[in-house]
């Protein structure tokens, strides 16, 4: 545990310098600074109103970017630490396989989950400060998505980084999977839809194996369902399970999806040479 | 005891190690050399349990290098071919070692005087930023403040001043008593006044095994 503890925490220390991280604080940091600046919180567009429609725009964007930059800063973590020999050196001492991977999964969780939700959290402190009205569900549920959202992705980049034998490679299976998750999956489906091949059900779980998707309906979830904007599958959806367990699913889903992933990577990290 | 018994290492198509069997004990210090490839730092790795072997065993201390790692690189201290471009700082690698292998930071220092090294000054840089002798200065001090039964050393003086090169060698002369050394060279009449065993490979054989 100890030695778990010491890689997690150098492996933040390290993150924390690098170019990547700054860049990516600012991003979330500036996304939020904007949506202020743009006056998102004065303006009432069709139900979403004050913090509650900032919050929902920054996840809404969130959703997006943040699955791209998990991937590509986090998987070559282990690939390119191998590519460099750095693995070689640092693994001749006696650290245990299990300690140097998961310290490097929970330093990485954190470097990449802190900014994401500090960013948030200012937003929340910047609208108190302004008297605006405070959305807690929103909030709560929000964070829990973040939390979610970081730990799937960063499962599936760790394990493609223990997959993949360069660094570059890595970098582009990461470009593929959220292209695809992002993108094809929905087109994928919609265009089934269309043929009337399948039945509405199948189709909508099916839709709903893709954590991205998850995220989307869950970020609508707390609002009205009567509302135009949620679109067919998030409206199908609400209207089937009851919201809460559509949550808890919408949670506890992709961050054991996250788990899983981990664990196949470093079972994986384990039975291969190590340099 | 370091005991390799029948090890071959493929890597796709090229057979690395070729059934290779050598013993290596207590007081041995051995020159490893060969021409480039020959499978000198395969067989390093192999010991150092980051490969697997496609055959054959290999067992330190009657231990796997691949199953019990943690126990047996307690007594190992090893220098790689090419120093890595760690991004921790000098003091966070200092930290790293000291805390994982219970090394007191002081013998580090020791050392690096040892070897002519000013660590003081550099400690808040990355490794990677100092320079190729450097590095190679602070490895060789971290390997020899790990203060191991077993020492490998693959080519560490290429980068050295030929004052450091003597620092290193009387260090190692000092430190050599009961421990395995083993020293991957192409230069042996460099390293000759510190070994009593010579072995050369040559495509992932070994061809020559003289103590002398
Ligand atoms: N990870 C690897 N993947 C593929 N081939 C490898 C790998 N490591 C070594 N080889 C091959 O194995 C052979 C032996 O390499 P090795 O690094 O052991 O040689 P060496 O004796 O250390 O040479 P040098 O003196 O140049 O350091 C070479 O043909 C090399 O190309
Ligand atoms: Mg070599």
């Amino acid at each position: 545990m100890k030695n778990l503890l010491l890689i997690a925490y150098l492996d933040l220390k390290e993150s924390i310098r690098a170019r990547w991280f700054i860049i990516y604080s600012l991003v979330f940091g500036g996304l939020i600074a904007l949506f202020f600046i743009a006056g998102i919180t004065e303006s009432q567009v069709m139900g979403f109103s004050g913090l509650s429609r900032l919050l929902l725009m920054y996840i809404q964007v969130t959703i997006i970017i943040l699955p791209i930059f998990i991937l590509i800063t986090t998987v070559r973590s282990i690939s390119g630490d191998r590519d460099s020999h750095i693995l070689e050196y640092m693994l001749s001492f006696p650290i245990s396989l299990s300690q140097y991977y998961w310290g490097k999964v929970f330093g990485r969780f954190i470097t990449v989950f802190l900014p994401v939700f500090m960013a948030m959290a200012i937003a929340i402190v910047y609208g108190i400060s302004k008297g605006a009205a405070v959305p807690w569900s929103i909030f709560l549920l929000y964070t829990g998505l973040l939390f979610s959202l970081s730990s799937v992705f960063l499962g599936i980049a760790f394990f493609i980084s223990s997959v993949v034998k360069s660094s570059e490679m890595a970098l582009g299976i990461s470009f593929f999977v959220w292209i695809f998750l992002l993108a094809f999956i929905d087109i994928a489906l919609i265009s089934l839809m269309l043929q009337n091949r399948m039945s509405e059900e199948l189709i909508i779980s099916l839709a709903l194996i893709n954590p991205m998707e998850i995220f989307r309906v869950a970020a609508i979830s707390l609002f009205d369902p009567e509302l135009t904007v949620m679109g067919p599958v998030a409206f199908y959806i609400l209207d089937t399970v009851s919201q809460s367990v559509f949550v808890l699913f919408s949670i506890a889903y992709p961050m054991l999806l996250g788990i899983v992933f981990a664990f196949f990577g470093y079972s994986i990290f384990r039975k291969r040479d190590l340099v | 005891m370091i005991e390799v018994r029948g090890v071959t290492k493929k890597f796709g198509k090229t057979v690395s190690l070729d059934n290779v069997s050598i013993d290596f004990k207590k007081d041995d210090a051995v020159a490893l050399m060969g021409a480039n490839g020959a499978g000198k730092t395969t067989l390093i790795r192999l010991i150092l349990g980051y490969y697997h072997p496609n055959a054959g065993t290999i067992s330190i201390n009657g231990m796997d290098p691949v199953k019990e790692r943690v126990d047996i690189l307690k007594h190992v201290s090893f220098v790689p071919q090419l120093p890595p471009p760690i991004k921790l700082s000098l003091d966070e690698l200092i930290q790293y070692i000291c805390s994982s292998s219970g090394v007191k930071k002081e013998r580090i220092f020791h050392y690096a005087n040892e070897m002519e090294l000013d660590l003081k000054p550099n400690l808040g840089k990355s490794f990677f930023k100092l320079s190729g002798g450097m590095k190679q200065k602070l490895l060789i001090a971290i390997s020899l403040a790990k203060e191991s039964e077993i020492m490998i050393y693959d080519e560490p003086t290429a980068n050295l001043d030929p004052k450091a090169r003597d620092n290193f060698y009387r260090l190692l002369k000092e430190h050599e008593e009961n421990k395995i050394a083993l020293f991957v060279t192409h230069r042996l009449d460099e390293i000759k006044e510190i070994v009593n065993r010579q072995i050369y490979m040559d495509l992932g054989t070994i061809v020559s095994d003289e103590c002398v």
